[in-house]
């Protein structure tokens, strides 16, 4: 009977319900789409690392191993890697950060063909001039790009050669020594990675470690298997953080919509509160009311954000398929619906109390 | 101080030298100033008087809405004084039905559930034997599943009344029930009362400031000044 009042509570004032159950949604719908954007964009990375077909990637030593940013390495380490045992081949890459998350990657294209097995163009072909550029599907279907269209980016003109089937080392591809050149990377030639491919992939641990010790204090080598390992939220401290931020924010506001619903809920039925109290409801039971009320509005408004995270996702995916790359994120929808409800007890608790508190006589007596 | 052996005595009430001061601000308000009074098991009771004079604070202390500040209270064998909160939150489930001026319907229930909750709240899980015939006397078996907006003033007073017996109650109090009605819903409620008095010996304390209410009723007591001066 206590449930049936509870719901019939929330019905008798549905508008003011669906809002709140709104607002708590938004709150978990940005807690899953930041989830998935990180998640996504991280598998994103690693999609594309893993499509370079290289068995070994070589950072700065400095450099953390998931990285924004673009360190660079004097570019004569590359013939010297590339003439340690079981190293079949050695290749440079240069990254420019050009947008929001995308970067430019540069390589020498024929040799990174045939590292990769080579790219999958849906249209045109390879860079035949110095400003040729190769994107991916995503990147001209977001800006709308077909072959032998222009792009301005780092202050350049490029001119698309070919569009290629994503996934593999990044979005846009541009020949090492343009990039070089127009970075102030040419002289001394430096590039921001080495991808290394080995004649024995099964010889994949005893190389990283020759190379780690080979080049310790200059570069660090990691496997493509510990690279994909390391693609997680749970290594990039700066995303964590975030994370933290917005899982707070979330539960901050989830109290706050809580909170002034259920006051006003509480001001709103002092009478009902008082006949209650007359019927013989004990404090804990009035309590218990409004905190049944906060629980479905929590499930409610999860309920709305999971929903609301799959359009968000929709979205985010048609208006920037290649700048930002959301997944599902299903782990993470009790983790989100319990931050909600954690924010709606809160929020209840005061107005709870408030009504519980209240005198019988007094409540009754309230116009 | 004597005490009485409830269960020895005819009365479901009992009330000796009841005093009850409300503190408002700095200054003590005495609303009762020594009340005595004996209600017979199955007796049909008017409390008359005018504004002020008590009757509101006799029937919040009698229905364990609020304590008073002395004297002795027994209702059904029970010594009110000795009550914690929490067991006048039970006599109230269990040994006490209330109907109100405002009738104090739940707005969000249908009368079903406003009986219902009563009984939820008492943890009680059927109606007593016979409450069939009360919702029949009552008229209102037909009107159960709709909301109070969606009553009557009479028919919304004969709910509350239906939630004041689900629990089959020692005493109904029955704060001007006809306060809100016109004279011939206010005589059918009154009909109602005195035949469920007649019917089942329900007791009932109304109090009313209408004479003509109060003569519905057994006997008739009136209060003036926190006390009673007409017994």
């Amino acid at each position: 009977m206590i449930n049936k009042l509870v719901i019939e509570n929330l019905r008798h004032r549905w508008i003011r319900t669906l809002l709140c159950a709104l607002v708590v949604g938004v709150q978990v719908m940005s807690i899953l789409t930041l989830m998935g954007l990180s998640r996504g964009m991280l598998q994103d990375s690693a999609d594309r690392a893993k499509g370079t077909g290289a068995d070994i990637f070589l950072k700065p030593d400095t450099q953390a191993t998931i990285s924004f940013s673009s360190g660079q390495i004097d570019a004569k380490f590359v013939p010297f890697v590339a003439r340690q045992p079981h190293v079949a081949q050695a290749l440079g890459v240069l990254i420019m950060p050009v947008e929001l998350v995308t970067t430019m990657n540069a390589v020498d294209v024929p040799q990174f063909e045939r590292m990769s097995n080579g790219f999958r163009f849906l249209q045109g072909g390879p860079p035949q001039a110095p400003d040729d550029l190769i994107v991916d599907n995503y990147y001209a279907e977001q800006h709308h790009l077909g072959v032998g269209g222009a792009v301005k980016l780092l202050n350049h003109n490029w001119r698309v050669c070919g569009i290629m089937q994503g996934g593999v080392l990044g979005h846009l591809i541009v020949q090492l020594s343009t990039l070089q050149r127009l970075t102030g990377n040419a002289n001394p030639p430096r590039v921001s990675q080495i991808l290394v491919k080995l004649d024995n992939p099964a010889l994949t641990p005893q190389v990283v470690n020759q190379l780690n010790t080979l080049l310790k204090g200059d570069l660090r080598a990691i496997s493509m298997k510990d690279l994909q390992s390391q693609f997680s939220v749970s290594n990039i401290p700066q995303l964590r953080a975030f994370i933290g931020v917005i899982t707070a924010l979330a539960v901050v506001v989830g109290f706050l919509v809580v909170f002034l619903s259920m006051y006003t809920a509480v001001i709103e039925r002092t009478r009902e509160i008082g006949i209650l109290k007359a019927l013989g409801a004990k404090p804990l039971t009035i309590l218990d009311i409004l905190v049944r009320e906060a629980i479905v509005l929590a499930i409610v408004g999860c309920l709305i954000g999971i929903l609301l995270s799959f359009a968000s996702k929709g979205v985010i995916t048609s208006l920037m398929p290649a700048s930002l790359r959301v997944i599902n994120v299903p782990d993470w929808w009790p983790i989100s619906g319990a931050i909600a409800l954690g924010g709606a007890l809160l929020g209840a608790i005061y107005p709870g109390l408030k009504a519980a508190r209240q005198d019988a006589i007094e409540a009754l007596s309230y116009e | 101080m004597s005490s009485p052996p409830p269960a020895a005595t005819p009365e479901i009430i009992t009330v000796r030298d009841l005093r009850k001061v409300y503190h408002i601000g700095e200054v003590d308000v005495p609303a009762l100033r020594g009340v005595n009074l004996e209600v017979a098991r199955g007796e049909f009771l008017a409390v008359v008087g005018p504004s002020g004079s008590g009757k509101s604070t006799l029937f919040h202390i009698l229905g364990g809405l609020t304590p008073p500040t002395s004297g002795e209270i027994w209702i059904d064998g029970l010594d009110l004084r000795k009550l914690t909160e929490n067991q006048r939150t039970e006599m109230r489930q269990k040994k006490v039905g209330f109907v109100f001026q405002k009738y104090n319907l739940l707005p969000t229930l249908t009368a079903r559930d406003n009986i219902a909750i009563a009984q939820s709240l008492a943890r009680i899980d059927s109606p007593p034997p016979g409450f069939d015939n009360i919702l029949q006397l009552l008229g209102i078996k037909h009107r159960l599943d709709h909301r109070p907006n969606a009553l009557s003033g009479g028919e919304q007073q004969r709910v509350a009344i239906a939630r004041a017996l689900v629990n089959n109650p020692a005493i109904l109090l029955a704060d001007e029930p006809t306060g809100n009605l016109d004279t011939e819903n206010s005589n059918a409620v009154l009909d109602i009362l005195r035949g469920l008095n007649k019917r089942t010996r329900q007791t009932i304390l109304m109090i009313t400031h209408n004479p003509e209410a109060a003569a519905f009723a057994d006997r008739t007591v009136a209060m003036r000044d926190g006390r009673i001066v007409a017994p």
